[in-house]
């Protein structure tokens, strides 16, 4: 025995060596170890320390949008935008169940793609991020100091809203173009009729400078194509907004085979100062509409649903000029400006080459009225007169190109699962990196902006297959960052993210982290039902409702007792968070709420309703772990048959 | 061959039981663990501080944090002292109640036991007090293990917070 216990610490002991001596060699000898290291160093954020920049990533079919750091590929936050969200009531409390409102009623739940952060000169500003919902066409805007959805527009006359939400140099207007064209105004007709009935909305919204308010100012009526991605023109080509198009055969089944049979589609050039100017003399045509519009107010901490009834249309054979048709090979996917607002890139996603758009020879060409014919009277301008050059680049699919701001484009590839490097200019191609695997969208800080940071970039991916502990059929997208500082890309860290992340947008932490908000301020708070100081915790009736106006602290609620209520009742809590402390929010649950819980953050007012069905004796607790004496924090709701006569009491420590 | 086999049983069964003994000491360090953290605060606490940390007199302790010095005038600042009121009923009422031990003590009387640097000090850096001043971390001990929380006061609302305080009696 004892023997046998020697021989198997002998063993252990020589593999252990063994083991050691070959990671070794592993490490040294080969060159993905040696990489993998100095990758881990830079991507490496040490135990509180912060990271370097801030990425917001769309989270798809989740409808939110995810907060990360970079480098570490962190997640700090998600911030709940067209989806009800259980983790803090958004959707649920009665503040803001009206923020997912819609002309169909409450739709809970959307398909956001593409964030953009606000611009002021074409540089990023850091107030506000926007996003689009593509399935109920819908635009929100996000505060960047609350990181919360203040704002959401619905979108009539659009379908698919996926061209969407790209903001103009000084955030003059947020943009969002229709993918499906459809009957405008919507009618019951024959789908075969499409062609030439079918039209594609592009939509302009306007932002107030001071409070980001959006008023969807007018609305392109376009030709019956899809209208797939779109941005806008930056310093020489500011004024003017780019939409590539794909179905330009305007087909309606078997879309696969019959939206991709000519050679070349169009990328849209709209003036969109000219089509402004248009509006603001009593241009257009102003057609009833039905659309929601939706506002959070931080100091009441509710949100308001209004129904709008009419907006301006604009033909744009009406404003002669203002739009031009760039041909452009293959359904182009991506479209997008570099950052000296010359170059519009065109990924034709069914090609290997790049095509890429020059604004001055668009100008010119224009000036000197080199048309080649028209679509639905739209002037088609020449392929050889505005092309500025091609990239040959042997990749296959390409999607999206984003910028370093030092004379270099990154483009990614789906089909060959890679992102390739090409300088502006030369359109030589100076580096390729594989991605896993399938990627679509890619991000630089700031890099669809007139000022890229370009040190990393990160490729969010379509497949994940392999890349992590397998759970299940379903996965999470793989994303992976690379370091771009050097002349070649480095592939430094592989991240999972959430939902399907199509967009993201990114910035130096210092541009938003010094301006983050802690608390929201109690004397600041003008919610009607909130509680302002502890003694005006109170519980009325009105009829079958009852209003429970009560505040928290660490760690009690404000009442903690109350008695009176009877089945069938409608029970309103009204939550005042007391704390003025960074971090330390409270949660309410009732026990068979047919709601989630709510999570109050530092002086704010929440709302959650239950409808008690059964008599008894029925415990609500705070959910959020507060102080050691957050399993103390719960209190009770005596329900009496209906019809009983029990009166109406709350208490507090009597 | 009898031999043999107890012999084996013997060296099995030491086997067995310095993994038992192992085990064994492993419960024991646990439990003398515990026994230590429970008794901990009774060891800390000296043996004159039987009475209880709310009704302990300590004029001269100025506690730990921003205040480090602040003169009083004979006659109370009226205008001062009723908007202290009003930031004392949003800010603290939901724990302090005038005349009665609540979540935490009672406010009234307080500067006949504490220094008003040490009550400033206290209300804007509650953590900092209850780390470093001994006499704030048995108050946080004789109130259940309730910590008092930063409510972001000012300098200047916790003056007149104090001053409020001056008025009850």
């Amino acid at each position: 025995m004892k023997k046998y216990r020697f021989y198997v610490l002998m063993l252990l002991g020589i593999s252990a060596l063994l083991s050691s001596c070959g990671n070794q060699g592993d490490g040294k000898s080969s060159s993905n170890g040696a990489l993998s290291s100095t990758g881990a160093e830079k991507s490496y954020v040490a135990p509180g320390e912060h990271d370097e920049f801030y990425a917001f990533i769309s989270g798809g079919y989740s409808g939110n949008i995810t907060v990360y750091g970079l480098p570490s590929g962190r997640m700090f936050k998600e911030i709940p935008v067209f989806s009800q969200f259980p983790t803090s009531g958004y959707g649920y409390s009665e503040e803001t169940k009206p923020m997912l409102n819609t002309s169909f009623g409450f739709v809970p739940w959307d398909d956001s793609h593409h964030p953009d952060i606000s611009q002021t000169n074409g540089e990023l500003d850091g107030r506000w991020i926007f996003i689009n919902g593509n399935n109920t066409p819908r635009i929100a805007r996000v505060s960047l100091s609350t990181f919360e959805t203040e704002e959401i527009i619905e979108l009539p006359n659009s379908a698919g809203n996926h061209s969407s939400s790209f903001i103009t140099e000084n955030t003059e207007y947020v943009v969002a173009g229709t993918r499906f064209s459809v009957p405008i105004p919507q009618r019951d007709m024959p789908i075969n009729e499409y062609k030439g009935n079918f039209k594609g909305a592009l939509s302009f919204i306007s932002i107030a400078a001071d409070n980001g308010r959006l008023n969807l100012e007018f609305q392109l009526i376009m030709p019956g194509f899809n209208y797939d991605l779109s941005h806008p023109g930056r310093g020489k080509s500011h004024g003017w907004f780019f939409f590539t198009t794909y179905n330009t055969e305007e087909a309606n089944t078997l879309m696969e085979v019959n939206s991709s049979q000519n050679d070349k589609d169009f990328i849209a050039a709209v003036n969109w100062k000219m089509v402004e100017e248009y509006v603001k003399n009593g241009g257009g045509t102003k057609v009833p509409a039905e659309y929601a519009h939706n506002v959070y107010d931080e100091h009441t901490h509710t949100a308001t649903s209004t129904m709008k009834k009419e907006v301006i249309t604009v033909n744009p054979l009406d404003v002669p000029g203002a739009v031009y048709f760039l041909p452009t090979p293959k359904s182009p996917h991506g479209c997008d400006v570099d950052p000296s607002g010359q170059y519009i890139i065109g990924n034709g996603k069914l090609s290997a080459d790049l095509t890429i758009h020059s604004f001055d020879k668009m100008i010119a060409a224009i000036e000197g009225k080199k048309f080649d014919g028209d679509a639905y009277g739209i002037p088609i301008l020449k392929f050889e007169d505005v092309l500025a050059g091609v990239v040959k680049s042997g990749g296959l699919g390409p999607l999206h190109t984003e910028f370093d701001g030092k004379g270099n484009a990154y483009t990614t590839f789906f089909i060959s699962s890679e992102v390739v490097k090409w300088e502006l200019g030369t359109w030589e191609v100076l580096d390729r990196q594989p991605t896993f695997y399938s990627v679509g969208h890619l991000m630089i800080p700031g890099g669809n902006s007139a000022k890229p940071f370009g040190k990393y970039v990160v490729a969010l991916n379509k497949i994940t297959k392999d890349r992590y502990l397998p759970t299940g059929p379903e996965l999470e997208h793989s994303a992976q960052l690379y370091d771009i500082s050097g002349n070649k890309m480095e592939l430094i860290l592989d991240f999972p993210t959430h939902g399907e992340p199509h967009y993201a947008a990114g910035c130096p932490a210092d541009l938003l982290a010094p301006n983050s908000k802690k608390i929201y301020r109690l004397d600041e708070n003008k919610h009607p039902y909130a509680v302002l100081t502890p003694d005006q915790a109170k519980v009325t009736r009105e009829g079958n409702e009852v209003h429970v106006y009560m505040s928290t602290s660490r760690s009690h609620f404000t009442p903690d007792n109350i008695e009176g209520v009877k089945v069938g009742d409608k029970v309103y809590f009204h939550i005042t968070n007391h704390e003025q402390d960074f971090d330390f929010p409270h949660g309410f649950a009732m026990i068979g709420q047919n709601t989630s819980e709510l999570l109050v953050m530092p002086g704010q007012t929440k709302t959650s309703l239950w409808e008690p069905k059964k008599v008894g004796v029925w415990p609500f607790y705070c959910t959020d772990f507060c102080s050691a004496l957050h399993q103390e924090m719960q209190g009770y709701v005596r329900v009496s048959p209906a019809g009983s006569n029990v009166p109406l009491t709350y208490t507090l420590g009597d | 061959m009898k031999v043999v086999s107890r012999s084996l049983a013997i060296v099995f069964s030491l086997l067995l039981m310095s993994c038992g003994g192992k085990e064994e000491k492993k419960k024991e360090g646990f439990s003398v663990d515990r026994t230590k953290t429970t008794e901990k605060p009774v060891e800390t606490t000296p043996a004159a501080d039987a009475t209880p940390a709310s009704t302990r007199i300590d004029l001269s302790n100025k506690g730990i944090g921003p205040i480090t010095s602040i003169t009083l005038d004979s006659e109370i600042d009226e205008a001062m002292a009723k908007s202290g009121e009003e930031v004392y009923n949003q800010m603290c009422l939901a724990c302090h109640r005038v005349g009665k031990k609540f979540i935490g003590p009672a406010p009234d009387g307080i500067l006949e036991r504490r220094s008003p640097e040490w009550v400033m000090n206290m209300i804007l850096d509650p953590e900092g007090m209850v780390k470093n001043d001994a006499l704030a971390k048995d108050l946080l001990m004789e109130f259940n293990g309730a910590p008092m929380a930063n409510q972001g006061l000012t300098e200047e609302q916790a003056r007149s917070v104090l001053e409020f305080f001056r008025t009850l009696k």
